[in-house]
């Protein structure tokens, strides 16, 4: 089997040029995923780029990017395949065969309708198949990704086994709102993406805000930081901060003082609470923090 | 727990026997050890992971195990402990580069840093460290730091082959000969003559932040190369032993450090969140009830009087009252702000949550946690402001039970749940039992955790059992293990 990548450090330009910062940890992850055939899962704070990491190497790649949304009641139906029901009615009415021939019939390929695993099993031409917010599915129906994340097969009892034509980039997703099973996780390597320490953060800004200067970069990742050692209800995300950058600069701000700080903070922070504590930590003289070095 | 050996390799040159290999399943096995659940699998996987990786890259060698190995976010520090001991000597940053020296110094000064062996004369004197390590830390150079780091360690720690001192003791040594306490003023008002103007306090702020955390990561280097040199002396197993630290939710509550409870309040908030997702999801799923007979028949009108469609009555999830009543005096002082955290945070879980608080008084602290939106501050504030203190503040659960009983009684009706949290040492103090007893029989239920280890109960001056005779239930609740799962069995 031929691979993506050729090292570590192809895969991080791969992603650079796909405007996606990655750090050594997450290409080294993904470099791995391409050469064990293993599925990544991806876990970390909201709004740090778990999805776009997918995306990004989609893109990378040259794949196409299929995508399954988890929810809630998922099911095979939705996350597999089902039986086009009302083409088989048509077929069984139209013409007058013999029971055994229809039998037959109406369980072929042509009545099948794939959904996104499926999908991706079967594609012939290069896929990264991303199933987003696992953690939203029920710990039962988590069993129905087991066999296509191992094996790369899926069994349809009507059809058979079928078979991954080539092996696709796997992501999973997830928030972390529950424990995902043991045996989800041992299929997979784990990733976790945290918040950007404050060098990359401010690569990122310069990368997805056009036309930001790069003191004013350099300020707002450092506020983000301080902001993000608060104890808040909600830190800061990755899109927030850039969303924070791009209000800035429509507002030709050069320059963060407390008072443009208090004026936008809103596109930082959504919780008045979170507010409040970020303003009154920032704007007086004595905001000493218990946790200064011991 | 014994380890299997580590199995032989699929190909990979006839390794089986390779030194990295065994040193590998030392590694899974200290892990094991450490509490990470490492699975056959998982193993396998590490051993094929690692022969994709050029080996001398020491941070990519790192991600591939990591990948492999660490499935849960808060395992991450152990793992990376364990490293740090089995994978240190390794990396081509043991020794500080020559380069790292910044040119700014004047390089009489310097000569070359390898050049000197430990103990033969060295050419730096304390206060030309002490500036080399206020300029590194001025200007955030990292490999500066670094070897400023080295040099305090073997200036400093005074370490000795064999001396059965722990690690935290050379740490001490060493930041305190540096002078770390002061230099955070010293830095920043540096900084502030630089600028040549008063700074706002944003940007104080900024600045202060920058510093600490440059503060921060040479202590960090320090401990690294103490650490270092202790595997080079003692070895990886005995030095793995030492450093094993118990994972964030298996810590004790009453013998947590500070470094802990740290860790602990770190892994509060997530721990929440799933909760009361796990909470809401199971009150949604677990709802079918009994045959709703009327409903059936009215659907079945549809079908032609054939009861096709089978209606059932849902269950109505029970919101229980919850009173929190809470032992706050030193020694559990520690659980009963988490579980009053975790309680809060599930609140909506609960028709309604009142939490009163004592040591030898008692005072209701619910309005505290009812203005004040951040959990974490409102039990900060319990502290601070709640009035629990009778006599002589030391615990007194018969005069807080009784002033419970006679304030508040009249409000435990069939629907609250009663939970106390203490350790059930009354200070030889009447027991007032009599009260728990009235509580059982007025409220729906009463549920008693005790942060102490079941073996402890009735020791000393204890009368757990005294108590717990009124209670539906008694839990030992000593971790975040045990909190969570008693919250979800429970609720």
């Amino acid at each position: 089997m031929t691979h993506r990548f050729a090292a570590v450090g192809a895969v991080r330009d791969g992603l650079d040029s796909v405007q996606y910062l990655a750090d050594e940890g997450i290409a080294g992850v993904v470099y791995l995923a391409d050469r064990l055939a293993k599925p990544v899962l991806v876990e970390g704070p909201a709004g740090t780029g778990k999805t776009q990491l997918a995306k990004s190497v989609a893109e990378m790649c040259g794949a196409r990017l299929i995508r399954l949304q988890c929810y809630e009641g998922i099911d095979e139906s939705k996350a597999l395949y089902e039986w086009n029901y009302k083409k088989q009615l048509l077929r069984i009415q139209t013409e007058s065969q013999t029971w055994d021939d229809v039998s037959d019939d109406i369980f072929a390929e042509e009545f099948l309708l794939t959904r996104p695993l499926l999908e991706a099993i079967r594609a012939t031409e290069p896929v990264v198949l991303l199933i987003d917010e696992v953690d939203r599915v029920e710990v039962e129906t988590e069993a129905l990704l087991l066999e296509i994340l191992s094996d790369y097969q899926v069994s349809i009892p009507e059809l058979g086994t079928v078979e991954a034509t080539q092996i696709p980039l796997v992501f999973l997703t997830s928030n972390n709102t529950r424990e995902l099973s043991e045996a989800l996780k041992r299929r997979c390597l784990y990733l976790y993406i945290d918040y950007p320490d404050i060098d990359r953060e401010r690569e990122i800004v310069l990368t997805k805000v056009p036309d930001i200067a790069e003191s004013l970069a350099d300020e707002v990742a450092r506020i983000v930081r301080s902001v993000r050692q608060l104890e808040l209800k909600k830190p800061p995300s990755v899109s927030e901060t850039l969303d924070w950058a791009r209000t800035l600069v429509l507002l030709g701000i050069e320059h963060v003082d407390a008072e443009v700080a208090a004026e936008t903070v809103h596109t930082l922070l959504k919780y008045r609470s979170d507010i409040e504590r970020a303003l009154k930590e920032f704007s007086t003289d004595e905001a000493r923090r218990p946790g200064l070095p011991r | 727990m014994s380890v299997p050996a580590p199995p032989a390799t699929t190909g990979g040159g006839g390794a089986t026997t390779s030194p990295l290999l065994r040193l590998l399943g030392g590694f899974i096995a200290e892990l094991r050890r450490s509490g990470l659940p490492v699975s056959l699998t998982e193993h396998l996987d590490a051993m094929e992971a690692v022969r994709h990786v050029p080996l001398d890259d020491r941070e990519a060698f790192k991600f591939a195990l990591a990948a492999t190995l660490v499935k849960h976010h808060a395992h991450w520090r152990a793992f990376e402990t364990v490293f740090e001991v089995y994978f240190s000597l390794r990396g081509a940053e043991y020794e500080p580069d020559g380069d790292a020296w910044a040119d700014d110094v004047d390089p009489a000064e310097l000569l070359d840093p390898r050049g000197d062996e430990r103990g033969a004369g060295d050419p730096l004197s304390d206060d030309d460290l002490a500036r080399l390590l206020f300029a590194a830390l001025l200007r955030g150079d990292q490999a500066q730091l670094r070897a400023v780091a080295w040099r305090a360690v073997q200036r400093y720690a005074g370490m000795e082959p064999g001396r059965p001192v722990g690690g935290t003791y050379y740490l001490y040594r060493t930041l305190r000969n540096l002078g770390l306490d002061d230099l955070l003023e010293r830095l920043l008002e540096t900084i502030r003559e630089q600028a040549g103007r008063p700074l706002t306090p944003l940007e104080e702020r900024l600045e202060r932040d920058e510093i600490e955390s440059r503060i921060d990561q040479l202590r960090k280097d320090v401990e690294a190369e103490i650490r270092r040199r202790l595997v080079a002396d003692r070895g990886t197993e005995a030095m793995a032993r030492t450093l094993r630290k118990p994972l964030p939710e298996d810590v004790e509550f009453m013998h947590a450090t500070r470094e802990e409870m740290e860790s602990l309040r770190k892994a509060i908030h997530p721990l929440t969140r799933k909760l009361a997702a796990r909470l809401s999801r199971r009150r949604r799923h677990s709802s079918r009830g009994v045959l709703d007979f009327r409903r059936t028949i009215r659907q079945s009108l549809s079908y032609g009087g054939v009861p096709a469609e089978p209606r059932f009555r849902y269950k109505r999830p029970s919101k229980p009252e919850i009173m929190v009543v809470a032992d706050i005096s030193g020694s559990v002082a520690a659980f009963a702000r988490f579980t009053l955290h975790l309680v809060y945070a599930i609140s909506n879980h609960f028709s309604k949550v009142r939490s009163f608080v004592f040591i030898d008084g008692l005072d209701e602290v619910t309005n505290l946690f009812e203005t004040s939106e951040d959990i974490t501050e409102a039990v900060h504030r319990v502290n601070t402001s709640a009035d629990v203190v009778w006599v002589d503040g030391h615990s007194d659960y018969g005069h807080a039970f009784g002033v419970f009983w006679e304030r508040y009684g009249q409000s435990v009706g069939p629907k609250t749940t009663v939970l106390i949290l203490g350790d059930a040492r009354n200070n030889y103090h009447a027991s007032g039992s009599w009260i728990m007893r009235e509580l059982h029989r007025k409220a729906r239920r009463v549920f008693w955790l005790n942060p102490e280890p079941r073996s402890y109960w009735d020791t000393g001056d204890s009368i757990m059992s005294e108590y717990s005779t009124h209670c539906d239930g008694a839990f030992e609740v000593r971790t975040l293990r045990h909190l969570e799962r008693f919250v979800e069995k429970t609720f």
